[in-house]
C-alpha cells in the first residue's frame, strides 16, 4: 500500500465488512490502495468472492465515511491479484475468532478440516479440538458451517482462500 | 476485434447465469438447510463472476450498454449459454448431476483462461478457480454420497446422469467464435479441456460406482442460440422486473 495521510486511513478503519461488523474493511484486506490528492480520495478495494454482495454497500459506506469528514472520493473495484484469506491482519484473525468465527488455517490443514480427515478446527465457544464440519458451505460465501461434538454448539469457519 | 471478446464474454457468463438461475429457484427449497445453502452460495459464485464478465463486456461496448441490459435484455435466440445448464431441477439427484457435469468443464475451463491474453478475462478467471473449486468438490462428494448410497440412490443417481449425458457434447463443440478466441490467446482449446473433463468424470463416477453412458447421441445449440423448451420460462422468469419496469435498480 503507498504512503498515505493516516487520517483517511482511520476514517476507513472504521468501515466495517457488513457481514462481519466487527471487522474493518482494513483487516479484512479488502481496501488494496488508497491515494489521496488534496481532498479527493481515490480507494482501490478488491472482493472476498466474485459474487459477495457486500461489495456495493462496502464502496458506499467508504464513500459515506469520507464525505462526513469533507473527503470527495471514488472507490474502484480490482479483480488482480485475487484476495486471499492471508491478507486478514494479525488483529482481523483475533477479532473473528472473539466474534465466534473461526480463523482461516494453512492452506493444506484447511483441505484436511474440510475433508473432513482431521480434527484441527478449534470451536469458538469452548476451546475443544473435537468438532465436525455440518457443510462447506455457511451463512456467507466465505464461511463453512462446524460444530463442536463437546459443547454442541455450531460455529462459522473462514474457509482458506489463496 | 472487441466486438468478438464481447460476444466471447457472453458466451462465458451466459452458462453461467442461467445456471445461477437454475440454482436460485432452490433459495428456500433444498431438500435440508445444508445443502439448500449450498447450493445458493454457488448460485451467489456463478452470478458475481457474471457481472464481471458482463461488467467487462459493458466496458467493451461502451454506449448505453449496461451489464443489466446484457443480463435481462436479450430474445432467447441471443443467449448463447449450453443446453445442460437450463435442464430443469427436475430432483436432486439432476441437480447434483447437472452441477457435477457443469463443474467438471467448468474447473479446466477457469484454469485454462487465467492464461487469457485478455488481462481481464485471466483476472476474472483467476479469481473464479477458487471458487469453482469448492463447486466441484460440493458436487463430486455429492455423486458419490448418492452413486455409492442405497440402492434407491444409486439408480436415481444413475438415471439422471443418463438423462444429462447427451448434453456433455456440447460443452466441447468447438463454435469459429471459440476457434478464433483459442488462435488469439485469449480463450481456452476445447479439445485439451475435453481430455482433463473424462478423465476427472471417469475417475469420480468410479469411486461412485457408477456407469458412464455410452449414448452417442448429443443435443446441440444452446451455444448458437438454439434453446430447449425450458429457456422461454426462465428468461420469463429472469427478465420480468426489467421487462415491466424497463431500467428499474434496487
Amino acid at each position: 500500500m503507498t504512503v498515505t495521510t493516516n487520517k483517511v486511513v482511520d476514517i476507513i478503519r472504521q468501515v466495517s465488512d457488513p457481514e462481519i461488523p466487527v471487522l474493518s474493511v482494513m483487516d479484512m484486506g479488502i481496501v488494496r490502495d488508497i491515494k489521496v490528492d488534496r481532498d479527493q480520495v481515490h480507494v482501490k478495494i478488491t472482493p472476498t468472492y466474485s459474487g459477495c454482495p457486500a461489495m456495493d454497500m462496502i464502496a458506499v459506506e467508504i464513500k459515506a465515511a469520507l464525505q462526513e469528514e469533507g473527503y470527495e472520493s471514488t472507490v474502484e473495484l480490482v479483480l488482480s491479484p485475487a484476495w486471499t484469506t492471508d491478507w486478514i491482519t494479525e488483529n482481523g484473525r483475533q477479532k473473528l475468532e472473539e466474534y465466534g468465527i473461526a480463523a482461516p488455517l494453512e492452506e493444506s490443514a484447511d483441505k484436511l478440516a474440510l475433508m473432513g480427515e482431521e480434527r484441527i478446527v478449534t470451536c469458538t465457544n469452548c476451546g475443544s479440538k473435537n468438532t465436525k464440519m455440518v457443510s462447506q458451505f455457511g451463512s456467507t460465501a466465505c464461511k463453512a458451517l462446524f460444530r463442536c461434538n463437546d459443547c454442541l454448539e455450531p460455529f462459522d469457519y473462514f474457509k482458506c482462500l489463496k | 476485434m472487441n466486438n468478438k471478446v464481447f460476444d466471447y464474454l457472453l458466451l462465458l457468463g451466459d452458462s453461467s447465469m442461467i445456471l445461477g438461475h437454475r440454482l436460485s429457484e432452490l433459495c428456500g427449497h433444498g431438500p435440508n438447510l445444508e445443502t439448500d445453502i449450498a447450493l445458493t452460495n454457488i448460485s451467489l459464485d456463478l452470478f458475481g463472476q457474471v457481472r464481471n464478465y458482463f461488467q467487462y463486456a459493458a466496458k467493451l461496448k461502451g454506449e448505453e450498454i449496461t451489464e443489466d441490459k446484457i443480463a435481462f435484455l436479450r430474445y432467447p435466440n441471443e443467449y448463447r449459454n449450453v443446453l445442460l445448464v437450463e435442464q430443469p431441477n427436475t430432483d436432486f439427484a439432476y441437480i447434483i448431476a447437472r452441477q457435477f457435469l457443469f463443474d467438471a468443464y467448468h474447473l479446466p475451463l477457469m484454469e485454462a483462461l487465467s492464461n487469457s491474453q485478455d488481462e481481464t478475462i485471466a483476472a476474472v478467471a483467476h479469481k473464479s478457480i477458487k471458487e469453482v473449486r469448492y463447486h466441484h468438490r460440493f458436487s463430486s462428494e455429492w455423486m458419490k454420497r448418492l452413486g455409492d448410497g442405497t440402492e434407491e440412490s444409486h439408480q436415481r443417481m444413475q438415471d439422471a446422469v443418463d438423462y444429462l449425458w447427451p448434453y456433455v457434447g456440447e460443452l466441447f463443440e468447438e463454435t469459429p467464435l471459440e476457434a478464433e478466441m483459442k488462435e488469439q490467446g485469449i480463450g481456452a482449446d476445447l479439445a485439451a479441456l475435453k481430455k482433463q473433463y473424462h478423465e476427472n468424470v471417469k475417475a469420480v463416477m468410479e469411486e461412485a460406482s457408477m456407469q458412464i453412458p455410452e449414448t452417442p447421441f448429443s443435443h446441440s445449440g444452446g451455444k448458437k442460440g438454439i434453446h430447449s423448451e425450458h429457456m422461454g420460462f426462465i428468461l420469463a422468469d429472469l427478465q420480468y422486473m426489467q421487462r415491466a419496469y424497463p431500467d428499474m435498480s434496487w
